[in-house]
Order: structure tokens, then C-alpha cells, then sequence
């Protein structure tokens, strides 16, 4: 095979170097959003303390203890797995937001589309208001919510395949429709138990929190499953290329696309719905850093989904600083924040997106 | 060698495609031509399994069409289709890279073979220029160039496109069709295109199926070689429009009579020929 006129290997390298370039600085500054994350709160502690503790129970360095041990407590005990948390969730709902966004041809898709949430806070309610899913002990909160996600999901996906095919247009409706029917069952469990206190610690969960975050099995299962539905995501990354061209496309090129958006829809509905019950929904981050990270390199999916996963990890654990700190002691849900900032954001991105293809 | 035979297909208003043999061959450039509605579509799409499955039996290369995975149907045989590339921000070399999907595995990457195909695939359509450009800012015939390149990286021994001159001026409708038939003739490659403008169709097709679509229950009308198939005889009735054959530098030409007119209008007093415009 003769090498034509066009050299498409330097545009390969050049690309690939551009991704580099984007992950290094990402991670870097990851690195640093957590260690300013776990310092700031209502006890603020400093970086240079922050990162000693976080050597010494990592690697053992420094070996010496110089600072408290309610300073180690807070690092250790109380931050450091809300940090992590928020790292694994902002990853896990950007990279569920390139697949969703993918999977329905829709550039407005987000990883709530599905009923996920609706079905999750359904859940949530049952648990927080009738004491629903009590055999779970101390994790009936998420695991309720986790079996209120799963629900919807089976839901949606039974609704869009009764009609035959799947397509993207007939999930995109199943999940509305799914989605409304549940956030009417949640209204209606908190409207029945008459409980004010109840119906406000629905509220806070509905609106997201990192609050229920400690070194525990739930936090175990998020990074499991993020970890493997990134790599997952990355590893499709060409066939997820041409389910975004379209089904015409995808099947002219060896892939089917009702199969293959049959099994992105069981992969994404789980990850979120572990996301959902250990945070709540927090909106906006899977709508809109999918957007960011295609500006950064470009359309194909083997780079949009890690470089996603970075800038949706890095974003959250900032959006919950603020959410700490802005009205320390108290904490404000951080999808308000999250929304606060992404809805102006995506304006912008629209009224760009408008400009450059007009 | 792509073989249907006695292949059928109906949507719930009736059968589109009835009883319809296909052949196509090694180098020759096979038309289906016919009608708004007449299945030509659908035919293109059954004999590459988007459109599953009809009655009747279709064989790739000999083996069964309908026991082939997509992946392995896509080895054989390459459709360019007409699709809306959606908000797509792919550049035209990631583009035609995509063709090499279905020679790779699910979590394969692309390599240095794959890149020197696609390379070698945009240089053969005269688009090597475009490589670094966005797809979604290329002009119709400047994508149409694209699509058959990224067919042309699959290196199957197939090639069909679906209305490929749609929306094309007609300097660039001649250069896409010679393109496509300059492919079959020195790679020896099937081609199958669906076309609407039958003067096109007389001058790039060897070969073309005439389509009845549901006014003839979905059949065949006609068959062979395309100077037969182009008889005014033939195309009137499936047309219903009148057609003078007219010889240009030995070349088939096709005029089309105006429509007869209801009587309250003013007679037409000389019959003017027009040129279809497709």
C-alpha cells in the first residue's frame, strides 16, 4: 500500500499529543483540586498539612506525625472520602453524558434522560419517608434508591423496545414519559406522609449531596463502576463514533445499532444509577462537559470519554467547595450550584454552537 | 458478486419489492431506476442486510446474506448513504478512518495500515486536500467525495450508494457518477446506485433494473443491459410521462414531452421537449 499525497500520520500524532497535553494538564490540576478540596470547609486546613496527611496514609511520607489528630480526622475521615466521592461522580456522570448524548443523536441529552433519577429519588423517598428498604441497614438510603433506579430503567427500556426497534427517538420518549411518572410518584409519597421534616431531607437528596460520603462499601461500588464504565465507554469509542453519524451509518460500517444501543442503555442506566443513590442528581455536569471536552479534541469518543471524565471529575469537586463554603456551617445542595453555573454556561454554548454552524 | 432471487418485501401499506432477481458483476455498474416509491431504496437496502429479512434468499460472494454478522456483511460489501452527518465536529481524515471499523476488532485501535488506507482511499477520490478540514464545513459534493472514500477504506468488493447525485449541481453529479464507474472499471469492484435521473443512468450504468413499485406489485418492469431498459416503451407506462430517445454523438439521450393538460387550459400548441431535471 503506497502512502497517498496526504500524510495522515503526523495529523494523527498531532492530534494524539493534543489529548495527551489535555490529560497531563487535567490530572495535574485534579491533583490540585483535591487537595484545595479537602482543606476548604468550615475548618479550613492547609494545602501543605493536606497533602502531608494524604502522604502519610498513602505511601507512608512523611512517617512522622506534625500536625493534630483532629486535623487527621477531618483529612482522612471526613473530607477525603467526600472528595473522592465527588471525583467519581462528576466522572462517571460527564462520561455517561457523552454516551447518552451519542446513543440519541441528541446534543442536549443528559444522563437524567432516562427516567434514572425520577426512578432513584422515587426510591429515595420511599426510604426516607416510610422507612422503605430498612433491611438494608444503614445503607437503605442509596440501596432503595439503587432498586427505584433499576425500576425505571427496566421501565424505559421495555417501553421503547415494545414498539420493535429501538430508536433513539422511542428512547428518548420512553425516558420522558418514565421520567414524569416517577417524579409524580415521588411528589405524591412526599405529599401522603405529611411529614415536613421528611419532605425536607427529600428535597435536600432530590437537589444532590456528597454528605453521605465515607470509606464504606457504597463508595467502593461508585469507583468499581465508574472505573469500569469509562474504560468501557473509551474501549467503544469508535462504535460510538458512528452510533452519533446515525444508524444508516453504524450499519453500513459493521455495527448494529439497535444491539449496541441496547447494551450502552443497560451500561449507562447502572452507572447512573449507582451515581443517583450515592449523591442524589445533581444536574448540569453530564449535560454540559461533554460539550467542553469535545471543544477540547475534537469528535472521536476514544478522547472525548477520558478527557470528560477529567474535567467532569475536576468540576464537581469544586461545585462542592463552594457548596461547603459559601454559607459555611451551612451546606447548600450542590445542584443548585452545579445548575447556578452550567445554565448560563450552556446558553453560551448554544448561542456558539448557532454561530459556527449557521 | 452480490445474487437476489425471488426476493420479496412488503411494509403494512403492501409489497414494495415482489419477486425481484438481482446479478450484479465483477467491474459493471448495475442502476436501479424507477419511480417516487417504486422500492428502489428498499432494494438497495435488503441487499445489504439494513432491511431485514425478506423473503427470498440473497448471497454475498455465495454465502447467505442473512447468516453474515454486519461486521462480516461490511467487509464485503460498502454502502455510501444518505445520512445527515447530525453536529458531528469529526475531520474528514477521522472521517474516512471510520471505514476501517469493520476490518478491526470491537477495542482494536486504528494503526499505521489503517491510516495509509485511508490515506491512499481520499487520494483515489481527488479529496487528499480535505483531510484536516471539519466534514460538517465541506459543500454536497465535497462530502459525497468523502463518503465514497470512507466506503472506499472498508476495501470491500462491494460498493452501493443510494442516490449519490441528490442535491449535487450537475458538474458534480457527471464527476461523482464517473468516479463510481472509473471504480468499477479498474478494481473490478459490483457497484449498484440508485439514481433518479435516468439520462445519468444512461450514461454511467451498464446495466439497470427498471422498478414498477406498487402500481406494478412491486416488480420488476425491466432488466439488462441500459440501452434496453431506456426504451420509450418501457418507460412511458411506469413514468407516465412521454420520453423521445434522441442519439447525441452516439450517446442516449432522453427528452421528456410536456404533460397533457386539462382542456380548460390553453392547448399547447407546439410540443416543447424539456431536459429532465431530476
Amino acid at each position: 500500500m503506497s502512502v497517498g499525497v496526504v500524510d495522515l500520520h503526523a495529523a494523527e500524532r498531532a492530534q494524539a499529543a493534543r489529548t495527551t497535553a489535555w490529560v497531563v494538564g487535567l490530572t495535574a490540576l485534579l491533583v490540585a483540586t483535591v487537595v484545595v478540596g479537602v482543606g476548604a470547609g468550615a475548618v479550613g486546613v492547609p494545602p501543605g498539612t493536606v497533602a502531608q496527611v494524604l502522604g502519610h496514609h498513602l505511601v507512608g511520607m512523611p512517617g512522622e506525625v506534625t500536625w493534630s489528630l483532629p486535623q487527621d480526622a477531618i483529612v482522612w475521615q471526613v473530607r477525603l472520602p467526600r472528595v473522592v466521592l465527588g471525583v467519581l461522580v462528576g466522572a462517571g456522570l460527564a462520561v455517561c453524558g457523552v454516551a447518552l448524548q451519542a446513543m440519541v443523536r441528541n446534543v442536549l441529552a443528559d444522563p437524567y434522560l432516562l427516567g434514572v433519577n425520577s426512578g432513584a429519588s422515587s426510591g429515595a423517598a420511599a426510604a426516607i419517608l416510610f422507612g422503605f428498604g430498612s433491611g438494608f441497614g444503614e445503607h437503605a438510603l442509596p440501596a432503595s434508591a439503587f432498586l427505584g433506579a433499576l425500576a425505571a430503567s427496566l421501565l424505559v427500556l421495555a417501553v421503547a423496545r415494545s414498539a420493535g426497534r429501538v430508536t433513539s427517538v422511542r428512547l428518548l420518549l420512553a425516558g420522558v414519559a418514565v421520567g414524569y411518572a416517577l417524579y409524580a410518584t415521588t411528589s405524591f409519597l412526599v405529599f401522603a406522609s405529611g411529614s415536613a421534616e421528611g419532605a425536607r431531607s427529600v428535597m435536600f437528596w432530590l437537589l444532590g449531596s456528597l454528605g453521605l460520603a465515607q470509606w464504606d462499601l457504597p463508595l467502593a461500588i461508585v469507583a468499581v463502576v465508574v472505573l469500569a464504565t469509562a474504560m468501557l465507554l473509551t474501549g467503544w469509542g469508535r462504535r460510538l463514533d458512528l452510533l452519533a453519524l446515525g444508524d444508516e451509518t453504524a450499519h453500513a460500517l459493521g455495527t448494529s445499532p439497535d444491539r449496541f444501543r441496547i447494551v450502552l442503555l443497560v451500561v449507562v442506566a447502572l452507572c447512573v444509577g449507582v451515581l443517583v443513590s450515592a449523591s442524589g442528581s445533581i444536574g448540569f455536569v453530564g449535560l454540559v462537559v461533554p460539550h467542553l471536552a469535545r471543544r477540547a479534541v475534537g469528535g472521536r469518543h476514544v478522547r472525548v470519554v477520558p478527557v470528560a471524565a477529567l474535567m467532569g471529575a475536576v468540576l464537581l469537586v469544586w461545585a462542592d467547595v463552594v457548596a461547603r463554603v459559601l454559607l459555611a456551617p451551612q451546606e447548600i445542595p450542590i445542584g443548585i450550584i452545579t445548575s447556578l453555573v452550567g445554565a448560563p454556561f450552556l446558553l453560551l454554548l448554544v448561542r456558539r454552537l448557532h454561530a459556527t454552524t449557521a | 458478486m452480490i445474487t437476489a432471487a425471488d426476493v420479496s418485501w412488503s411494509y403494512a401499506a403492501g409489497p414494495v419489492v415482489a419477486g425481484v432477481h438481482v446479478r450484479t458483476e465483477p467491474g459493471r455498474v448495475l442502476g436501479l431506476v424507477g419511480p417516487n416509491g417504486s422500492g428502489k431504496t428498499t432494494l438497495l437496502r435488503l441487499l445489504h442486510g439494513a432491511l431485514r429479512t425478506p423473503t427470498g434468499r440473497i448471497e454475498v460472494d455465495g454465502d447467505d446474506l442473512a447468516a453474515l454478522g454486519p461486521r462480516e456483511t461490511a467487509r464485503r460489501v460498502a454502502v455510501v448513504v444518505q445520512e445527515p452527518a447530525g453536529e458531528s465536529t469529526m475531520s474528514v481524515a477521522e472521517m474516512v478512518l471510520l471505514g476501517r471499523s469493520p476490518r478491526l476488532g470491537t477495542f482494536e485501535r486504528t494503526g499505521a495500515r489503517d491510516r495509509d488506507v485511508a490515506a491512499a482511499s481520499l487520494d483515489r477520490v481527488g479529496a487528499a486536500h480535505l483531510a484536516a478540514r471539519p466534514y460538517a464545513a465541506l459543500s454536497g459534493g465535497e462530502r459525497q467525495r468523502v463518503l465514497i472514500a470512507r466506503a472506499l477504506a472498508q476495501e470491500a468488493t462491494h460498493l452501493l450508494l443510494d442516490e449519490p447525485t441528490n442535491h449535487l449541481d450537475v458538474r458534480y453529479q457527471h464527476e461523482v457518477l464517473a468516479l463510481v464507474q472509473d471504480l468499477a472499471r479498474t478494481s473490478g469492484t459490483c457497484v449498484v446506485v440508485v439514481l433518479h435521473d435516468l439520462n445519468l443512468a444512461a450514461r454511467y450504468c451498464d446495466d439497470l433494473l427498471l422498478l414498477g413499485g406498487p402500481a406494478s406489485g412491486g416488480r420488476v418492469v425491466a432488466g439488462g443491459p441500459a440501452e434496453d431498459v431506456l426504451d420509450p416503451a418501457l418507460l412511458e407506462p411506469v413514468y407516465g410521462i412521454g420520453v423521445r430517445p434522441v442519439r447525441l454523438e452516439g450517446r442516449l439521450h432522453l427528452l421528456f414531452e410536456p404533460l397533457a393538460r386539462p382542456a380548460s387550459h390553453q392547448p399547447v400548441s407546439q410540443p416543447h421537449l424539456m431536459e429532465e431535471t431530476a
